[in-house]
């Protein structure tokens, strides 16, 4: 194959600086800055400041309460990346084989892909509102004690369901898509060797939608570590108390609120050390193994 | 306040800034919201209709600590503006930040407006001063917390608003649940079960004087027996139906107090207008906090919360005069006495209290005088407030130890020992970036 090129050096590194420009500027700058301040541990006001070396991660590594914020972090990914993957290829492959309406369909199933976090938060706290909340009275119905903002483990759940529901339409319309580029020779083809639909979905379909699959997985992965903030922050109402919150909204609640820019800085990094591991991951494994044609 | 409205204010600001060219422009950040908001925004109005040469625009940042952390940074950019509003948990990061403000005390002498810190009511004077007593801040929005009961409630029971917890454990309460309410709930427990209990019961809060001496070595001195019985006694009640606790939300332990369903509930004196404004479907008094006999017999004042206003460092001595002339306005008796009926927020000044008595605004509402009677009670060596640096998050910390001990995730015995230790930590912590 013939490779097209530059004949200068200079056309595509002008070509690229403005967007190298706002990486360095919205990215690079921020991160150094944030593992700069980490060593340090400095008044609000920029007065004073007192250099602690690596101080700021020993604290937080020998702090308890840390080491259960992560704890619970990892176990609301897991729950959060399996339940909105799982209900999402489940409902993309029904909605696949709807014939009859299927637009419609699938519209409404992509519809609260719109909604924002923090308005998911605000519909996840009247659904689950302490005295009226249509969802808190068919848990006491069960017998369960339900309370948002009381109870530890209530308020875990609501924060689940809500961070699912809001991701499950986007992994469905990723694996609707999937599912739709599968050729229907090879749907076909396996339909003459078994004749299970369950035994095809694993043995045919499923492999076919594992491109589709990881990529989610990972979105997935980032979506529940980082952009949940919305729905913690609403579901606490800014006030964390007994209440889980991960890893980001601490980062929120020991800077932002408690001006805590050192403590907070070295916890940005240890996130950004993750998303890392996270993108070689990424790229190292999981695009080796799977052949995407 | 709606787009509209604010879309015709600006516009108005920006027809009257034309007009007036000659005027010295200043700004306020406050985290006052709804009708507060407005209340200040009337304020601000009426400051700029009485003279010529000043003009304050109030700005709303959001929650307080959205506020602080807003000024903070603007700060940093050299973009502060003329006055700040910070809360009291905020207090030690603004007051420790030396150079950040300009003490209102050396503002309001240094530009010809008579100051003497005992025109201030007893319980607002020291909270936001120095060591020295100097007060830095300007109270502002002052409150303290109170204790507001359904007054149908306890005629049904049969009993009177509680003095001490001793009374309402062994005959208010019981009375209360026979009657068909939950006795109690409040909304704030570091506030009102931690800052408060210390400064009722004169109780130490921190060592170097309550933290006034200084961020160096200053320990926090919360895990003491007085308030770990107060905590176990809460679980008791708590258990035997007599108190009940809807998380760390300030509006879902006050909702069941609207609705009727608890019959005393601890809040903020500066609740009373919201409360007013209500159609609660039945009639509500207040009075002052309750104390334990068997940790004194002579109750004390209590802290103020509420938030201050500080007048930041870096701009020029025109603006700073328009900033001292404000706060001369803000403190005129008049100001204060709208103010204090507005939002029920205490009036900070004693001529603005007598001026609220003499209208006969205690006898129409005799429950909005309680905040400033409790701050206006004898005070003791350790009521005159507490300066902890980092306390935004050691609030957290007991919020969250508060929260497990109520839903049964841990004992009284240990939630206080975390908090001790992570309280000193930070405080530790924050002596460090004072360095």
């Amino acid at each position: 194959m013939k490779r097209a090129g530059f004949t200068t050096v200079w056309l595509p590194v002008a070509l690229l600086l403005p967007q190298l420009l706002i990486i360095a500027i919205f990215f690079y700058w921020p991160a150094a800055w944030a593992v700069q301040s980490s060593f340090y541990l400095q008044d609000p006001f920029g007065f004073g400041s007192t250099f602690v070396g690596f101080e700021n991660y020993t604290d937080l590594l020998q702090n308890v309460e840390y080491a259960k914020v992560a704890r619970f972090t990892v176990i609301y990914t897991v729950l959060v990346t399996f339940f909105s993957l799982a209900l999402a290829l489940l409902l993309a492959v029904k909605a696949d084989a709807v014939i009859r309406g299927a637009k419609t369909y699938r519209t409404l199933l992509m519809w609260v892909y719109a909604i924002a976090p923090p308005v998911a938060g605000f519909l996840g706290l009247m659904f689950f509102d302490q005295r009226n909340g249509p969802l808190t009275e068919m848990f006491q119905f069960f017998g369960w004690d339900f309370r948002l903002g009381a109870d530890f483990n209530s308020t875990a759940t609501a924060m689940v369901i809500v961070a699912v529901w809001k991701q499950i339409p986007v992994n469905f319309i990723f694996f609707l898509s999937g599912l739709q580029s599968i050729p229907k020779s090879v749907r076909e083809a396996a339909l003459i060797d078994n004749r299970s639909a369950t035994g095809r979905f694993w043995d045919v379909t499923f492999p076919l939608l594992a491109p589709t699959a990881f990529f989610l997985l990972i979105i997935n992965i980032t979506y529940s570590l980082f952009d949940t903030f919305g729905i913690v922050d609403t579901l606490v109402r800014s006030e964390p108390g007994n209440n889980p919150v991960t890893l980001v909204y601490k980062v929120f609640v020991d800077g932002f609120r408690g001006n805590d820019l050192g403590g907070s800085s070295a916890q940005s990094v240890i996130l950004m050390i993750l998303v890392l591991v996270l993108t070689i991951f990424q790229f190292r494994l999981i695009e080796r193994r799977i052949h995407y044609t | 306040m709606t787009f509209w409205k604010i879309a015709a204010l600006n516009v108005a600001v920006a027809i009257s800034a034309t007009a007036a060219w000659a005027e010295t422009e200043i700004t306020l950040w406050h985290a006052m919201g709804g009708q507060l908001g407005e209340t200040v925004n009337k304020i601000a109005e009426d400051f700029n209709a009485a003279q010529d040469d000043y003009k304050i625009t109030p700005v709303f940042k959001g929650s307080y600590e959205e506020t602080l952390t807003a000024g903070i940074a603007a700060f940093r950019a050299g973009e502060q503006p003329n006055i700040m509003q910070v809360f009291d948990a905020g207090a030690a990061t603004v007051i420790g930040a030396k150079g950040a403000t300009i003490p209102v005390q050396d503002l309001l002498t240094e530009n010809g407006v008579d100051f003497d810190i005992n025109d201030y009511i007893s319980g607002v004077r020291y909270f936001y001063a120095d060591s020295d007593g100097k007060m830095i801040g300007m109270p502002f929005n002052s409150s303290s917390p109170i204790m507001y009961f359904n007054v149908d409630a306890l005629e049904k029971a049969g009993v009177s608003a509680p003095k001490t917890w001793e009374e309402f454990q062994s005959v208010t309460a019981p009375a209360l649940k026979d009657a068909g309410y939950i006795a109690l709930a409040q909304s704030h427990l570091p506030w009102i079960f931690t800052e408060n209990f210390m400064s009722r019961h004169d109780l130490p809060f921190a060592t170097n004087n309550n933290g006034y001496d200084g961020a160096e070595g200053t320990e926090i001195l919360v895990n003491n027996d007085a308030i770990k019985a107060h905590f176990t006694a809460l679980t008791e009640w708590k258990e035997n139906g007599l108190f009940e606790w809807y998380g760390t939300g300030w509006g879902d332990n006050q909702q069941p107090f609207e609705d009727g369903d608890v019959a005393i509930w601890l809040g903020s004196s500066g609740s009373f207008g919201g409360l007013m404004s209500k159609d609660l479907g039945f009639e509500f008094s207040a009075t002052v906090l309750p104390y334990w006999e068997a940790v004194t017999t002579e109750p004390k004042q209590t802290f103020i919360g509420g938030a201050s206003l500080f007048a930041m460092s870096g701009h020029d001595a025109e603006e700073n005069e328009a900033a001292a002339k404000f706060f001369e306005y803000l403190t005129s008796p008049e100001v204060q006495y709208f103010w204090h009926q507005e939002t029920g927020y205490v009036p900070i000044t004693e001529a603005a209290y007598a001026l609220a008595k003499e209208d006969g605004h205690y006898d129409r509402f005799p429950a909005a005088e309680v905040g400033i009677q409790q701050l206006s009670l004898p005070g003791g060596e350790n009521t005159k407030g507490y300066r902890m640096g980092f306390y935004v998050q050691i609030r957290d910390v007991m919020n969250r130890e508060y929260g497990r001990i109520l839903s049964g995730e841990t004992s009284v015995e240990d939630a206080f020992a975390n908090i001790e230790k992570e309280a000193n930590d930070l405080l530790a912590r924050f002596a460090k970036t004072q360095g």
